[in-house]
């Protein structure tokens, strides 16, 4: 039972890792864009169906058709920008709500056209890492891996490079930052689409995990929100976090009860932690 | 004080802009009587049972700005509710469907305590759930028929004179809920009460400042707006035959309800009826030509999105800010 | 004379930030209290704590013999207590008539629709803008807004007015005209707490004045005093020499 419990909660924290660069991306466009964009989960479930048609097409490795369809991620959440967001990015709340889920809209059913409701999978035989009394399959380690990477990745983009001093002029005071030169219009398309990147990253790695439908995507939104609730809004590290403690949730509870109740716990947790403690357990910006 | 009501009824009455809705509503509603064609009453009874469940969640989300993407629930709640009346308790279908009502409404209060007091986007995410979370539980309940859902046997038609009768009869019933529906949106929007949800609405903040009490109020919107919800439930369900999760808690009615009251134009009594009638028509159109069939998901999205980025107040808002002079029935 | 409102030891933090530390003061019935202090100072956040936005750290909040601390804002309005805001909050898409009757409505006197769209058109020909009353107030201009934002405040026929830099981005004439208004409130028994940095109009409409700096109480008293209390000069300067100065040439 204990060795069951701990790789449960090792497989979950890893999987959470994941989680955590999605809800990342979700939490970057809430801090610098100021909305929240109902697209993610479309983005998540399109870029599973990038890595699997990339693989399936070429049939390269699907790790190396990661960075392919990160950059799909990008170009996509810049497009989005421009064409939805960027007309109500200054209008109340609703309006960006409705915009961004009316792309979800129109994503999701177009896709759902192409590819229907079928479940795919991406077959990926790589074995596990034995590590005392828990065999971590090795698609978790690799995919902790590329995330660590992209979360370094992402820290030195923010930190220490030129546009991420501008992202975070933007983030901190968009009037202010347009005063001093800088493009806010790019820059806030930009972060957009480092978060729908984020998001597609995640939805890449997720692929090799398990296998996916086009309305997966929506189930990984709301985790997603979830974490970014824990973490609080506007916290990236905060969702990094909030993603291992989703992921451990999740890891945990099948071993104790129906893996049905997840999604109504996740819920749960998610009402509570809104309700009790606004600003995530890590706290977040208004 | 009695005299201070009727007054106020009288003005109410007088407002020239509660009688197009009325009016259309009462129109359309007659089409099947007149005619005594049965797929006409059917139609019919879809784009009224839209335009009740758009006007309804108007006062909602159109009054107090809220969004609320899980409106549905209301629907599927009540409708299991009063379905259970119905075929288990035994309950004669008016009562059933009024404590479809009740159960809504109930619901609505619950919702308002707990998740109401977060703002805007929060509230939003957390309604994402709250349908799903409910769909998840009634699948999960035994009493109310688990995944499986309930059906009734249809020997239940014989008391109301057959199954032709009974569906005339649900028929008016919901062509008579529709014009209670835009009734009582019509009423929210001209009262002392609608003038505070369009406060919190335009800003909840300076709206607490001048003292609308806010949390009271946009709880009693929520509750106004899930009750009729509930009752039609229960009358499409009985009208089905059968209630399952799937059906009763369909996520993308809850989207198309949005799409409809934003079409019309959001706060106004008449755009939800022009929306839903609307997009009901452009959807019942879609349905029957080939390629679009699967598309109309995408199909609902393009029209939100082509709204919210070009005429965020609906048809009706943009009519009013085009053509000032029919502001007044306009509304 | 009866003091309207005591603020007794009021203090409020934000996470490092000590905005408001043991500020204390009292305003008498048909007074206008100036209040003022370089930005930042917590003017504002005083403000927000009298009218319940933001609950005190610390003190008492004590309106005509009534401690409100703890009450939300909405019930602070039903009292009396109308507020202005420094950046003007409009209700956009509702028209002027209508916004004001907000104010009307629920505010002190609580009245039905009819009866507050009478009080509207008396309020907004007082403040001068009974022509505009049809008009969303979205499309006024700045200093049309501002007088909307005091319609909607006086429309509740308040006790007590607070009015947070309702002279900002005014023209002279405006100003005069808007000072002439709050004397006309003030005629009227409404007691009035104004914050302001249009320092020669503060100083001119007011009774009595107060000064914040970092959330401090740092002078009291009649206008011409505290205008040349040393403190406050430094608090506005921030360098001795020069309030030293200053208070030379203003003799």
């Amino acid at each position: 039972m204990l060795s069951q419990l701990a790789a449960s909660l090792v497989d979950g924290l890893l999987i959470g890792f994941v989680y955590g660069i999605a809800a990342m991306g979700l939490t970057l466009i809430w801090g610098v864009v100021r909305i929240i964009n109902l697209a993610h989960g479309a983005v998540i479930a399109l870029a599973m169906f990038g890595v699997y048609y990339l693989v399936l097409w070429t049939g390269v490795n699907p790790y190396l058709a990661l960075p392919l369809v990160a950059i799909g991620g990008l170009a996509a959440g810049y497009v989005i920008y421009v064409l939805a967001v960027r007309r109500v990015v200054n209008a109340p709340p609703l309006a960006s709500l409705l915009a961004t889920f009316a792309v979800n809209m129109i994503l999701i059913g177009t896709a759902t056209t192409v590819f229907t409701t079928s479940p795919y999978s991406i077959t990926l035989e790589l074995g596990g890492v034995d590590a005392g009394f828990v065999t971590i399959p090795a698609t978790r380690i690799v995919a902790t891996v590329v995330a660590i990477g992209v979360t370094v990745g992402l820290y030195l983009l923010l930190y220490r490079s030129g546009v991420g001093r501008q992202i975070r002029a933007v983030a901190n005071n968009r009037d202010a930052a347009e005063l001093m030169g800088i493009p806010s219009g790019r820059i806030l398309a930009l972060s957009f689409g480092i978060g729908t990147m984020l998001a597609a990253a995640a939805g890449g790695l997720i692929a090799t995990f398990f296998p996916f439908t086009i309305l997966s995507g929506e189930a990984y939104q709301l985790k997603s929100f979830v974490i970014v609730v824990l973490g609080g809004l506007g916290n990236p590290l905060g969702a990094l976090a909030g993603g291992l403690i989703l992921g451990s949730l999740e890891g945990l509870v099948p071993v104790f009860t129906s893996a049905s109740w997840v999604p109504v716990i996740e819920f749960g947790l998610f009402v509570v932690i809104l309700l009790v403690l606004p600003n995530g357990v890590f706290g977040g910006r208004e | 004080m009695i005299r201070g009501a009727a007054l106020e009824v009288a003005r109410w009455l007088r407002n020239p802009g509660l009688w197009p809705p009325l009016i259309l509503v009462a129109a359309l509603g007659a089409i099947p009587a007149a005619t005594g064609s049965a797929t006409l009453r059917e139609g019919i009874f879809l784009l009224l049972m839209y335009v009740a469940l758009a006007s309804s969640l108007n006062i909602f989300l159109g009054y107090t700005g809220y969004v609320s993407f899980g409106h549905i629930v209301f629907f599927g709640l009540g409708g299991y509710v009063g379905f259970y009346a119905l075929t288990v308790l035994g309950w004669p279908l008016a009562l059933a469907a009024i404590a479809g009502g009740v159960a809504a409404g109930l619901l609505a209060l619950a919702i308002g305590a707990s998740v109401l007091r977060l703002r805007g986007a929060y509230f939003a995410l957390a309604t994402l759930g709250i349908n799903e979370a409910m769909r998840a539980f009634v699948s999960n309940f035994g009493p109310f028929g688990g995944p499986t859902g309930m059906s009734l046997d249809f020997s239940i038609y014989r008391s109301f004179g057959g199954p032709t009768e009974a569906l005339w009869l649900a028929y008016f019933s919901m062509l008579a809920l529709t014009i209670v529906a835009v009734l009582m949106s019509s009423a929210v929007k001209g009262s002392r009460f609608g003038l505070g949800l369009f406060s919190i609405r335009e800003d909840e903040d300076a709206a607490l400042v001048m003292g609308v009490r806010a949390p009271s109020a946009k709880t009693i919107a929520l509750v106004l707006s899930a009750v009729i919800p509930g009752v039609i439930g229960v009358l499409f369900f009985f009208k089905n035959g059968n209630i399952e999760p799937p059906d009763a808690f369909k996520l993308q009615t809850s989207i198309e309800i949005i799409v409809m009251v934003m079409l019309g134009g959001f706060g106004t009594v008449l755009g939800p009826v022009v929306g839903a009638a609307g997009y009901e028509r452009l959807r019942s159109f879609l349905l029957t030509s080939d390629p679009f069939k699967s598309l109309q998901l995408t199909i609902a999205g393009v029209v939100l999105l082509l709204i919210i980025l070009f005429i965020p107040n609906g048809v009706i808002g943009w009519l009013r800010a085009r053509v000032p002079r029919l502001r007044g029935t306009l509304q | 004379m009866t003091i309207v409102l005591r603020a007794e030891d009021i203090s409020k933090r934000f996470g490092g930030l000590q905005a408001l530390a043991n500020v204390s003061f009292a305003v008498e019935e048909g007074q206008i209290l100036g209040l003022i202090g370089p930005n930042g100072a917590g003017k504002t956040t005083l403000f927000n704590v009298l009218n319940a936005v933001y609950r005190p750290d610390g003190g008492r909040i004590v309106y005509r013999d009534r401690d409100i601390r703890g009450l939300r804002p909405y019930d602070v309005a039903r009292l009396g207590i109308a507020r202005t805001h420094q950046i003007v909050r409009p209700l956009n898409e509702l028209t002027v008539r209508e916004n004001v009757m907000v104010g009307a409505c629920f505010g002190r006197r609580e009245l039905g629709l009819v009866d507050a769209a009478a009080a509207a058109d008396a309020t907004l020909e007082l403040v001068g803008l009974d022509a505009r009353s049809d008009q969303l107030a979205a499309t006024l201009n700045v200093a049309q807004k501002k007088r909307l934002e005091l319609a909607r405040a006086l429309a509740a026929d308040p006790d007590l007015l607070l009015l947070d830099e309702v002279l900002a981005g005014l023209n002279p004439a405006e100003i005069g005209a808007m000072l002439d208004m709050i004397r006309l409130v003030r005629d009227r028994g409404v007691t009035i707490v104004i914050i302001e940095h249009v320092m020669h109009a503060l100083m001119n409409v007011s009774d009595r004045v107060v000064a914040l700096d970092y959330g401090r109480l740092i002078a009291e008293g009649a206008p011409a005093e505290v205008a040349a209390d040393a403190a406050v000069i430094e608090a506005y300067l921030g360098d001795p020499k020069l309030a030293a100065g200053l208070v030379r040439a203003h003799d």
